[in-house]
């Protein structure tokens, strides 16, 4: 190895991973990337598909921290059981042993939260953050435990916190794909109880369903899923597939069904990719490259989702402005036509911005022309004005005659109601004020 | 046997006076009721963190009628329909229906909680709420089959909602929604409903849509029990009325109990709102 300069062999951002081929990262891609391998992948990508569907009730049911409790809460259940095994005389490092370690610690940290919450003044954000800092505080002093323990098999513990597909064995791939498994079906199964006691628990309690059992039910799939992940992206990011791919999927569809599948495709989608750049890249921690690809999937749903995305609501709101404002300026064209004022009211209206596209619009619905330099109403755009300038003036007198409300406030509120007056709502007002012996303004329209 | 049976058990024979008067309070202080009524309450107190929200209730609802619970906030109406639901738990007292324990005539019983209990912005139609009423007959980890698809569907054209079956509830607006929930009530297809505040903040044409489907149920044989908050309206939609306040002021038919005088007893000094009752009153008992 030729060493360039000395120093320059090793920076910090240097990890040590050769950059595999790209025939390496095809047959690892499809799967063909030897049978160890391939199980990995499969098993993570399954494992992402059970956290898509579970984290859905979870964040429905509004349990998203709580799972986050249990994942960190398994810690020293992982490192209690290593030390038993070790002291027993075993290989220390047993997987299923320590996973079950990890769970029993787990569900004894949301029993802890539960019984916190319901016997003392401790609200639940308070309960859960003391239970998972004290949970996995008193895993990290196990751990440093183990450190000063002669035993083999030590290195392999570190995984369960930040999570390495390389380090995953065959049998543990077979392992977590059937725990995702399990908790699919499960979830599947009941998924009428889940949906009944996430939407209202009251009803589904009146309606014969013990809640307490259905939440029993949901807390064990929470428990699957974190126990099948822990190898694959670590204890602390685990929760992150509970609820990152849900969270995306609620952008897209008004439908549990679609939310469900859309959460299961996204999971099983970063299980996949994340699980095998980590095979590629063996000294890359899993688990952060599966989460940072369920948060692109996430950012994108953010933005780009139809009708809840952050772009389609900017959308609503711009078109929104655009008609109130061509209304403003109908009606003070209007209203200029009938009381020969000019139309410094329709420019104080309008923004900067809208002021350029407003006229611009209603030349092109041909409510408006250009005569002379200046905006004049077509026949068409006087009839609109007429109808908004009648609702508007309605809308005064309503406010006058029935709400009490002052007369200098009237004004300021009825710029934004007028927008919203429907015919229906036009008509109780006319028939409102007329049986009190109010005068109606005259409309051009009726 | 539950635990709130066992202390009703016990209560009686720890607390009976050497003398053997009759206590003023308490099981033995009444005389036991109709086993035919729709709902006996019986003694019922119900207590949140050891402090009292309903003291030692008593009452026996007539069948076929809509029944208001009236009283003002912290009178608790709401513990009263939870309480006979099992939903909270009673330190002491027996509620019965038809003469036997909830348990045995769950099915019988409807429920129809505030608007304001659940997140609108589930992912689920109008629709899917309905049927979450039929759940029950479903049972567990079956799913919904058209068969009560279809029936979640009538309950909603009773309500006027048809059109809006497919509409995820966030999109509805407040009428809508409790429409929506009065729907999913009349799927459970029960003979006593119980209604937490079912005309709370709706517009006109639900209040009638509402009021409509509570006669029709009365029609069909049923017993509705609303918590009602609109005092004025009280004589013109139902039949009976509870007065709470912690206790039961009054109870019974509204021409005979819906009185000033027992309006004053439930709501103390608020005489604003008690001007506005007794108007209604009067109107009532002119027998318009």
């Amino acid at each position: 190895m030729n060493v360039a300069a000395p120093g320059a062999a090793r920076s910090i951002t240097d990890v040590g991973d050769a950059w595999p081929t790209l025939e390496q990262v095809w047959n690892t891609l499809t799967l063909r990337a030897g049978f160890n391998t391939t199980s990995v992948v499969l098993g993570t990508s399954l494992l992402g598909v059970a956290a898509g569907v579970v984290g859905v009730f979870a964040l429905l049911r509004k349990r998203s921290l709580t799972a986050d409790a249990l994942s960190h809460a398994t810690l020293p259940g992982i490192a209690l059981a290593f030390i038993l095994v070790a002291l027993a005389g075993g290989a220390g490092r047993s997987v299923p042993v320590l996973l079950l370690g990890g769970a029993a610690s787990g569900i004894l940290g949301v029993l802890v939260i539960q019984g916190l919450i319901r016997h003392t003044r401790l609200t639940e954000d308070a309960a859960i953050g003391v239970v998972l800092s004290v949970f996995f505080g008193a895993g990290v002093v196990l751990l440093s435990i183990i450190q000063s323990m002669r035993t083999g098999g030590q290195g392999g513990l570190r995984t369960f916190i930040y999570g390495q597909t390389a380090a995953i064995t065959r049998q543990d791939a077979v392992l977590m794909g059937a725990l995702a498994l399990v908790a699919i079906v499960l979830a599947a199964l009941l998924f009428k109880e889940l949906t009944a006691v996430c939407f209202d628990d009251a009803f589904a309690q009146v309606s014969g369903f013990s809640v307490g059992l259905i939440d029993l039910l949901m807390m064990g799939l929470i428990v699957m899923v974190t126990i099948g992940g822990m190898q694959a992206v670590g204890l602390i990011l685990v929760v992150a597939m509970l609820i990152i791919p849900p969270a995306a999927a609620r952008f897209w569809s008004e439908r549990l069904s679609v939310v469900i599948v859309v959460s299961a495709l996204i999971g099983g989608a970063s299980g996949y990719l994340g699980s095998a750049v980590s095979a590629l890249l063996p000294r890359k921690p899993a688990g952060a490259v599966i989460v940072l690809t369920a948060g692109m999937i996430f950012l994108l749903s953010l933005l780009a989702a139809p009708s809840r995305g952050v772009i389609a609501w900017a959308a609503r709101r711009a078109r929104l402005r655009l008609r109130i404002s061509s209304e403003h300026v109908l009606e003070a064209l209007f209203d200029a036509e009938h009381t020969r004022e000019q139309l410094p009211a329709a420019r104080r209206a309008l923004g900067l911005g809208t002021s350029l596209i407003v006229p611009i619009l209603l030349r092109a619905r041909g409510l408006a022309q250009r005569e002379a330099g200046r905006l004049v109403l077509t026949e068409a755009g006087r009839r609109e004005g007429a109808r908004i300038s009648r609702n508007h003036r309605l809308w005064e007198q309503y406010l006058v005659s029935y709400a009490h409300v002052a007369p200098s406030h009237v004004d300021w509120s009825v710029d934004q109601v007028e927008h919203v007056l429907g015919a229906d709502q036009v008509r109780e007002l006319e028939s409102a004020l007329r049986a009190r012996g109010v005068p109606v303004p005259a409309g051009a329209t009726s | 046997m539950s635990a709130a049976d066992r202390a009703f058990e016990a209560a009686p024979v720890a607390a009976r006076p050497a003398q053997r008067e009759a206590p003023l309070v308490g099981p033995e202080s009444r005389p036991e009721h109709s086993a035919q009524s729709p709902l006996s309450v019986h003694a019922v107190t119900v207590a949140y963190h050891r402090k009292p929200v309903l003291w030692d209730v008593d009452y026996d609802a007539p069948a076929r009628a809509l029944i208001a619970v009236v009283g003002p906030n912290g009178a608790g109406k709401s513990t009263l329909i939870k309480a006979c639901l099992g939903l909270v738990p009673r330190a002491t007292g027996r509620i019965w229906f038809w003469g036997r324990p909830y348990e045995a005539v769950r099915h019988r019983v409807g429920y129809m909680p505030q608007r304001e209990s659940v997140d609108w912005d589930f992912p689920v139609s109008a629709l899917d709420v309905v049927c979450m009423g039929r759940y029950r007959r479903i049972g567990w980890c079956l799913p919904v089959t058209s068969r009560h698809r279809r029936a979640a569907l009538g309950c909603l054209e009773r309500v006027g909602m048809a059109e809006l079956a497919g509409r995820q509830i966030g999109a509805l607006s407040g009428g809508q929604q409790q429409r929506v929930f009065l729907a999913r009530a009349l799927a459970q297809e029960a003979d006593l409903y119980f209604m937490d505040e079912p005309l709370a903040g709706v517009d006109a044409a639900t209040e009638r849509a509402i009021i409509d489907v509570l006669r029709d149920l009365r029609q069909r044989g049923c017993t509705v029990v609303c918590v009602h908050h609109d005092l004025q309206t009280v004589p013109e939609y139902f039949d009976h009325v509870l007065m709470l306040n912690m206790r039961v002021v009054a109870a019974g038919a509204v021409g005979e109990v819906f009185t000033r005088e027992n309006l004053h007893k439930t709501y103390g000094g608020r005489l604003t709102l008690l001007d506005q009752a007794s108007e209604a009153v009067a109107r009532a008992q002119r027998g318009e």
